[in-house]
């Protein structure tokens, strides 16, 4: 069974395997790696317990096309890993987005480049995950920040991978994988799971042809739709099509499926926003340290706001673009790498507002001072 | 006499018609071996419902295209843990991955051994045409010694792998080797194999004169279907160390490995700890 409603005190990664089986999450394959070794621990324990799939790959590489397999299958699967095994699964996120199937990657972020500092945090695969497979796509990432996020974004993961047929991506950062935290799980009728949508009829049914929303139904496999699916471009039969103008439909879509569909899918955490002048924008672990800032700005009458982005792609551009026109003078992207995010909030902004880049380049965390210096020093500018 | 054209064919029914004609070279040996399979399936008995054909990339990945089952053409070298992971979801399917040697054992090499050790439950039929045809006739890890490819100009100076050998001592419980033109034995073979469980391996070689056959002086497909005809040699259960290609020796062919009280598969003991963990609330009868 999913865990009975109540307060645990939980990590960060086991409140991602919780999350993920009360999502309905019944198959997972993995190949440890630090800092996120813990949550497959989880899941070899659990998942048996409640009717589901546990299986330790050889590599990332098996481990991410193991989960298509099981998900083709018609079951809701996960993989876990940290940046040099995301780094081996990019080929094949690549795959899953092309075959349109529903599964959850967990990226524990550590410091990089290569094996960099594996216990120690990181937050430099912001754009591998969403530019890291070759070729033009859209996925979904979601960032949590508490252990309570942990778990709730777990169950949002599903849920969006399910609805829009696309790999969501759960970037987590070593520091939060670790951390334990009181977590509220909640009774199962208060969550909403979506499941994918589902062919209505055998007759004339074509496996890649959209409904109105640019998603197509996922075909069960062993009940004689007998489809064929490919990660070569394909048309609406799955047959592959080397036409352009068969690439320009089938891409567009892919891409369009999400960007369409941005607004239900961005979900961004504000804090202090609504006279801010200054603002940091940042996701994860650094969020913690930026809230404590935030509090002591205020206390000594600077008017900072925070902008805690729950989901990074798609990216809230609009709702930068709303605050950089409307009151907020300059933002403050803190995130530990040498500037990913600061890159999106700057064309956000357009010009409309000053963007400073608070980075560290992994290892350790923004404290509450080196934020709040930094704020003070970027005030004093603006004067 | 009036020119009688041939529209129909007895495997039509298993077949995707409106993808054909295929994409082979004239001469090609997988269309022969995709036949092979076909009448294995028919006389298996099989639902085609109830088949998942899974390939990689490669002139051999394009079959699981062609066979009107559901079916994956998945990314170069993977198609092993794909259908790992489908078939642990769907034990009740009968899952075959069906692809070359480039894509199989070179790239895909790891995932291969290790479901072998595993013992997935899954069916592979690993097309050997001793090159990489679809990219233009490169070397790889099956190229004979001494074999000219367009990457060995002089010559290939590695060692080749024996295959029957590999995947016997990685623990696949059958094993067998037939070529394109023992079209007859290997559908028989491939049939014997529906019927058993486990990690089960058929290498199927096959002749690539496009890209292979004209560097090492058999231009035509005829060439290298003579090569096999002149030195094949059926030796059941020979050792499979003993039966590596060496160009001019003799090729060996037949069944090697056929384990008669075959190991529980991996999904067997999967599903089955879910039962007992799970309190006879999952698992049995899945």
């Amino acid at each position: 069974m999913s865990l009975a409603p109540g307060i645990y005190f939980l990590s960060g990664n086991y409140a991602v395997a919780e999350g993920a089986i009360m999502a309905g999450c019944r198959f997972f394959a993995g190949y440890p790696i630090t800092p996120s070794s813990e949550l497959a621990e989880r899941m070899a324990r659990r998942l048996p317990q409640v009717g589901g799939i546990f299986v330790q790959m050889e590599d990332e590489i098996a481990s991410i096309v193991t989960i298509i397999g099981a998900s083709w299958g018609g079951l809701k699967a996960m993989t876990a890993t940290s940046g040099p095994g995301f780094s081996l699964m990019q080929e094949n996120i690549g795959l899953a987005v092309m075959m349109e199937t529903p599964i959850v990657i967990v990226d524990v972020q550590r410091a990089g480049p290569s094996t960099g500092m594996p216990t120690y945090i990181g937050q430099g695969d912001v754009m591998q995950a969403k530019w890291g497979s070759h070729g033009q796509y859209e996925i979904i990432a979601l960032s949590p920040s508490t252990v309570q996020e942990c778990f709730d974004l777990t169950i949002r993961a599903f849920n969006l991978a399910e609805r829009y047929r696309v790999p969501v991506i759960v970037l987590m950062d070593e520091r939060l994988s670790h951390l334990y935290e009181k977590v509220r799980v909640p009774s199962p009728d208060e969550i909403v799971i979506i499941e994918r949508k589902r062919p209505r009829s055998r007759e004339n049914f074509l496996p890649f042809m959209p409904d109105e929303d640019l998603v197509p139904p996922m075909p069960p496999v062993g009940e004689g739709f007998r489809i064929h699916a490919t990660g070569l471009t394909h048309d609406e039969r799955g047959y592959p099509h080397m036409d352009p103008e068969v690439q320009e439909r089938l891409v567009r879509r892919l891409c369009d499926k999400i960007r369409k569909h941005a607004d239900e899918i961005i979900d961004v955490d504000t804090y202090a926003m609504d006279d801010a002048e200054l603002a940091i924008v940042t996701f994860g672990s650094v969020a913690r340290p930026a809230i404590r800032a935030v509090k002591l700005a205020r206390e000594n009458g600077i008017k900072l706001g925070l902008i805690k982005l729950r989901t990074i792609w798609p990216f809230p551009e609009k709702l930068i673009e709303e605050y950089a026109t409307n009151g907020v003078k300059a933002f403050i992207v803190a995130e530990i790498n040498y500037g990913q995010i600061y890159h999106v909030v700057r064309e956000a902004v357009a010009g409309n507002a000053k963007v400073h880049l608070l980075p560290k380049m992994g290892g350790a965390i923004h404290t509450p001072d080196e934020i709040l210096d930094e704020v003070v020093m970027v005030k004093r500018n603006a004067r | 006499m009036p020119v009688k054209y041939i529209t129909e064919h007895i495997w039509d029914k298993y077949l995707r018609k409106d993808r054909l004609p295929h994409i082979w070279c004239p001469g090609c040996g997988i269309g022969s071996i995709l036949s092979a399979f076909l009448m294995a399936v028919d006389r298996a008995g099989i639902d085609l419902d109830k088949l998942v054909v899974v390939s990689g990339i490669g002139c051999t990945g394009r079959v699981a295209g062609y066979i009107l089952a559901d079916s994956f053409h998945t990314t170069h070298g993977r198609p092993i843990p794909f259908a790992v992971g489908l078939k642990l979801a769907r034990p009740d399917l009968h899952v075959v991955v069906f692809s070359g040697d480039g894509d199989l054992v070179t790239i895909g090499g790891n995932h291969f051994i290790h479901a072998a050790r595993r013992n997935n439950d899954i069916l592979v039929i690993l097309v050997n045409n001793f090159n990489y045809g679809m990219t233009g006739g490169q070397v790889g890890a099956t190229t004979p010694e001494n074999a000219y490819t367009t990457t060995t100009p002089y010559g290939n100076l590695e060692q080749s792998f024996n295959l029957p050998y590999l995947a016997a001592a990685a623990g696949a419980v059958y094993v067998a080797r037939w070529t394109s033109l023992h079209v007859r034995r290997l559908a028989w073979s491939i049939e014997e194999a529906f019927h058993k469980k486990g990690f089960r391996f058929i290498e199927v070689l096959s002749q690539c004169p496009t890209t292979f056959g004209r560097r090492n002086k058999m231009p035509e497909g005829i060439d290298m279907l003579r090569w096999f005809k002149e030195n094949c040699e059926i030796r059941h259960f020979e050792d499979p160390k003993n039966v590596a290609i060496v160009l001019g020796k003799k090729i060996i062919v037949g069944k090697f490995v056929d384990i008669e009280e075959p190991k529980p598969t991996f999904e067997e003991k999967v599903w089955d700890l879910i039962y007992r963990l799970s309190g006879g609330s999952h698992g049995k009868g899945k």
